[in-house]
């Protein structure tokens, strides 16, 4: 069950690719890919790792009004494996 | 999802800095003769890639962070540097899916391929019986595919697929082929028949009717699992979408490398009016991809034509470009496989041999015995 109140990180077999929209993220294990739709998603996404909890990479990078989508994002994303508990 | 932009298929439209998905067809010889080949595969043309030109491209493919390549033939296995290629395709981060008949996967290849990470294989049926796909893929081909399925399980590769062209005559037998699969804990993906290559002579024999695309639609909607390249969403216009990219994506996300390495929008359309470039030309694939007048043309926002008025349009996109281009009838109209019943009232319409010519390609010579 995804907890934004604990650390997470880009799965290491996932692997990102910039385009216009935001990121390609392609999962060499199950070879899904998924389009990750805005820039700051991606990057909060390629940095997850590097804070203590998803809510605090929130706070410190993503305006306050767009928090609820983004934990949505981020929870679809944990339920596909592209993101994996640390 | 938080996004910045409101339509993505627009996005994808306009086209993207590397494909999503690429097809590289390592060579044209092969050792079947299926009457549908898109490619007219059959003799090895003398011009194909070398091995060190093959990992030049494989070089470009890591640097533009393309994740994985498709690659297919004619039969890609019968060349001899075929696992040379996929092992540096794989030690450069490029994943491999590769399509073949099963002729050369024997239990030692099978142990050698069910260790490898990032390699996928799908073998090709196209009847879920022996009379059925020898009458398309040549007699004998059905065991020679089950033979290679039989070592792969065997071997403990894991999920491959089976990967399986829809035609009038297999439609039939769709649960027939999720059963194998289901057998062998394998992937089934099944795809369009499209009138290129070979198929131009047996397409209006062997494509579905309108009748059993309904019956393809509500069995894939049944099925969000099976895997379908994106193939059918021309059949989005019957209602609520199928799942993956409901546009055609040629030269916008995707593209073919063909043997010889000539750069063309995607794999259905192997002819000059669809030809983009060539990869041994300076600025290789790159530049192809990023700056070829026909690529940057097909990224243009392109405008509904004949099927501006229908309802459906958004649903559709118009269908198969190459489907469209092959059958004599204009691009910016319906598809020939129209669910709405259009297409078959433009083909009326096509003069006979007036649609454009595949050409015979590389297709084997045919012989005459002398009495």
């Amino acid at each position: 069950m995804f907890d934004s109140s604990t650390a997470y990180r880009l799965d290491p077999k996932v692997a990102l690719r910039p385009e216009p929209f935001g990121a390609l993220a392609y999962h060499y294990g199950s070879r899904r890919l998924t389009f990750l739709r805005s820039k700051l998603l991606a990057d909060v996404v390629a940095d997850l790792g590097d804070y203590e909890s998803v809510d605090s990479a929130l706070d410190q990078r993503v305006p306050a009004g767009q928090h609820r989508a983004y934990r949505q994002a981020l929870a679809s994303l944990a339920t596909s494996e592209f993101i994996c508990a640390v | 999802m938080p996004s910045d932009h409101p339509r993505l298929i627009d996005q994808l439209k306009g086209g993207l800095d590397a494909p999503i998905c690429l097809t590289w067809e390592l060579t044209y010889g092969c050792n079947l003769a299926c009457v549908h080949c898109l490619s007219s595969s059959g003799r090895r043309d003398p011009n194909e890639l070398s091995t060190a030109e093959a990992k030049a491209v494989i070089d470009e493919l890591r640097d533009l962070q393309v994740f994985y390549v498709n690659i297919g033939g004619g039969e890609p296995t019968i060349r001899s540097d075929f696992y040379e290629l996929i092992d540096y395709s794989v030690a450069q981060g490029v994943g491999v899916k590769f399509s073949t008949n099963g002729s050369t996967i024997n239990p030692a290849r099978a142990a050698r391929l069910a260790g490898s990470d990032y390699v996928d294989v799908q073998i090709s049926i196209d009847g879920a019986d022996e009379a059925t796909n020898d009458a398309v893929r040549g007699v004998g081909s059905f065991a020679m595919a089950r033979r290679a399925m039989d070592h792969l399980a065997t071997a403990g590769f894991g999920p491959f697929k089976i990967s399986v062209v829809v035609t009038r005559q297999n439609v039939a037998q769709l649960d027939a082929f999720a059963d194998l699969a289901d057998g062998y804990g394998a992937q089934l993906r099944l795809t369009r028949l499209r009138p290129s290559g070979r198929g131009a002579d047996v397409w209006h024999e062997l494509h579905p009717t309108n009748e059993q695309q309904v019956d393809l639609y509500r069995w894939l909607l049944d099925r969000p699992d099976v895997l379908t390249g994106d193939s059918f969403f021309h059949l989005s216009a019957l209602g609520e979408s199928l799942p993956g990219l409901n546009l055609c994506g040629a030269g916008r996300v995707v593209c073919l490398i063909d043997p010889v390495g000539d750069v063309y929008a995607c794999p259905f359309v192997l002819h000059s009016e669809f030809k983009a470039g060539q990869v041994r030309d300076p600025g290789g694939f790159t530049r192809v991809w990023r700056q070829s007048p026909l690529f940057l043309s097909l990224r243009e926002p392109t405008s509904a034509g004949a099927c501006a008025s229908c309802g459906s349009y958004d649903a559709c996109q118009g269908g198969c470009m190459a489907a469209k281009f092959f059958t004599g009838l204009p691009l910016d109209g319906p598809d020939p496989e129209c669910v709405k019943g259009y297409g078959e009232a433009a083909l009326a319409g096509v003069a006979a041999g007036s649609a454009p010519s595949p050409g015979i390609g590389h297709s084997s010579p045919v012989t005459f015995r002398r009495r």
